[in-house]
């Protein structure tokens, strides 16, 4: 056990996450290993899931949609039993045909933990999208499908330490359940978003960010805004502004991007153990 | 559960080469690591085999090179429910690293680890058997660095989280240990045949 886990397991222990009401069904607790290997990425801050929860396929009812761009749409849903999640965790969502076909997917969580018994997801319309084609073009609210989760801890982030979140397209979906969560609670942990979009029209969330996001638009931007990619000097813009502790980096998005946006992180001097990558898949 | 209104799907294909819940991937070739991949040259790279053994032992590039090759052709599936058909991988098997450092009568279980600390447990049995490999090659070419290259485990028959990218070791042991995505509520085997996609499953 490093000091770094130790001080993560105290620190999520005196601020808990996920509201003390409902039963929580993950917990900021490391969990005892035996064997760990020579070289670790990310070891400290790995978060027990509980597996009851995660196996259990839950009702959800769809109650509302809000249109966030021309591709993109958030649904949420009432979730009645739904156990709370820590900003970063998603869920298995699955559809059901009339001669018992099941489709089920992946999608993050955009809403922060305390939106009790409901919970919502931002979706891209998919070029055939089955799951998400079906979202956009058939389902109105008082549909029903069903989830299970919250699943895996490994890119949650329970707000006890900074940080610094880096994701495009719909990859800014789980990052923006932290952005709220640190709203939320008022927390005054150090966070930064920098988020990459085609266009502003393209820009999820755009109304909702404020002073802790940097928008990088790559094909058309607002006059006097630079169009291109995330770059280095991005990074070292937000880099150079160091917290004690140093910053835990959160990257979301296409495998293209995560590569790209991880290596800058790296050579800007970011830790490796401190990176946690999701990608689409 | 219910119907959901107004879901048709995609039109259905029987093909008895898919397992429950899965969908065919086509070309695509999703990659999900959690982790920065590494720049690992060839060079660089070691496979160990250690724990309850006769003769631990570290093998270099060419050393694991100089194994007799054996390839895999067939199929791949991933947790995230995307299952890819006939692909090539080509390597050694396990079988000829495992008959080289013998396990003990004792052994059961393995970890097996990566150059980035990643780790995953295994059954013994899931490993022998010709059923798993250490493979460097991707169809005609080398393994490429997103997929796990220079090396990674190839266990076909397990959800593709098991197939441990940049492979650096197995720690072969008595009792089951759960590795990364294990400790994170995915299930300890699983077997895509029988949707073992998270503990409890």
């Amino acid at each position: 056990m490093t000091e770094t886990s130790a001080s993560w397991t105290t620190s999520t222990s005196s601020t808990p996450a996920v509201p003390s009401a409902t039963s929580a069904p993950t917990t900021g607790r490391t969990p005892a290993t035996g064997f760990t290997p020579p070289t670790r990425f990310a070891v400290p801050g790995r978060i027990a899931v509980d597996n009851h929860t995660a196996a259990t396929w839950q009702r959800a009812t769809l109650t509302e949609i809000r249109r966030e761009t021309p591709r993109a749409a958030t649904f949420r849903f009432a979730v009645p039993d739904w156990a709370g999640h820590l900003p970063g965790q998603h869920l298995m969502l699955r559809l059901r045909a009339a001669d018992g076909y099941v489709a089920q997917r992946h999608y993050s969580i955009a809403s922060p933990p305390d939106d009790a018994g409901h919970i919502e997801l931002t979706l891209d319309q998919v070029d055939g999208g089955e799951v998400s084609g079906w979202f956009h073009t058939v389902a109105r609210p008082g549909d029903e499908v069903e989830v299970r989760g919250p699943l895996s801890g490994f890119f949650a982030w329970p707000g006890d330490r900074p940080a610094l979140l880096i994701g495009a397209g719909s990859g800014v979906v789980p990052l923006m359940s932290m952005v709220r969560h640190h709203r939320a609670r008022g927390l005054s942990v150090p966070l930064r978003l920098l988020v990459s979009a085609r266009s502003p029209e393209e820009l999820i969330y755009a109304s909702e960010y404020g002073a802790e996001t940097t928008p990088v638009f790559t094909r058309s931007a607002p006059e006097d805004v630079p169009v291109g990619r995330v770059s280095a000097a991005h990074v070292a813009r937000l880099l150079a502004d160091r917290p004690d502790g140093g910053w835990e980096a959160y990257v979301c998005g296409s495998n293209g991007f995560a590569e790209h946006a991880s290596r800058l992180l790296v050579d800007a001097g970011q830790p490796v153990d401190r990176i946690r990558i999701e990608r689409f898949g | 559960m219910n119907v959901t209104r107004g879901f048709a799907g995609r039109p259905r294909v029987q093909n008895d080469r898919l397992p429950p819940g899965q969908y065919d991937a086509g070309d695509d070739w999703p990659v999900l690591s959690a982790e920065v991949t590494p720049e690992l040259a060839p060079a660089e790279w070691t496979f160990a085999i250690d724990g309850l053994v006769a003769e631990p032992r570290t093998w270099t590039w060419d050393e694991a090179h100089a194994l007799p090759s054996s390839a895999y052709e067939g199929d791949i599936h991933c947790v995230t429910s995307w299952s890819k058909f006939g692909v090539r991988f080509g390597g050694v098997s396990l079988d000829a690293f495992l008959d080289l450092v013998r396990p003990a009568p004792e052994a059961t279980h393995a970890v097996a680890y990566s150059h980035t600390g990643y780790t995953t447990n295994l059954p013994l049995a899931d490993l022998t058997g010709g059923r798993a490999w250490i493979v460097w090659e991707y169809g005609d070419g080398p393994l490429p660095a997103e997929h796990g290259g220079p090396a990674r485990l190839l266990v076909p028959h397990l959800y593709f989280w098991k197939s441990a990218k940049w492979i650096a070791g197995l720690r072969i042991l008595d009792h089951d240990e759960p590795g990364f995505w294990e400790q994170n509520g995915y299930h300890h085997r699983g077997n895509p045949w029988e949707e073992q996609r998270y503990s409890g499953d």
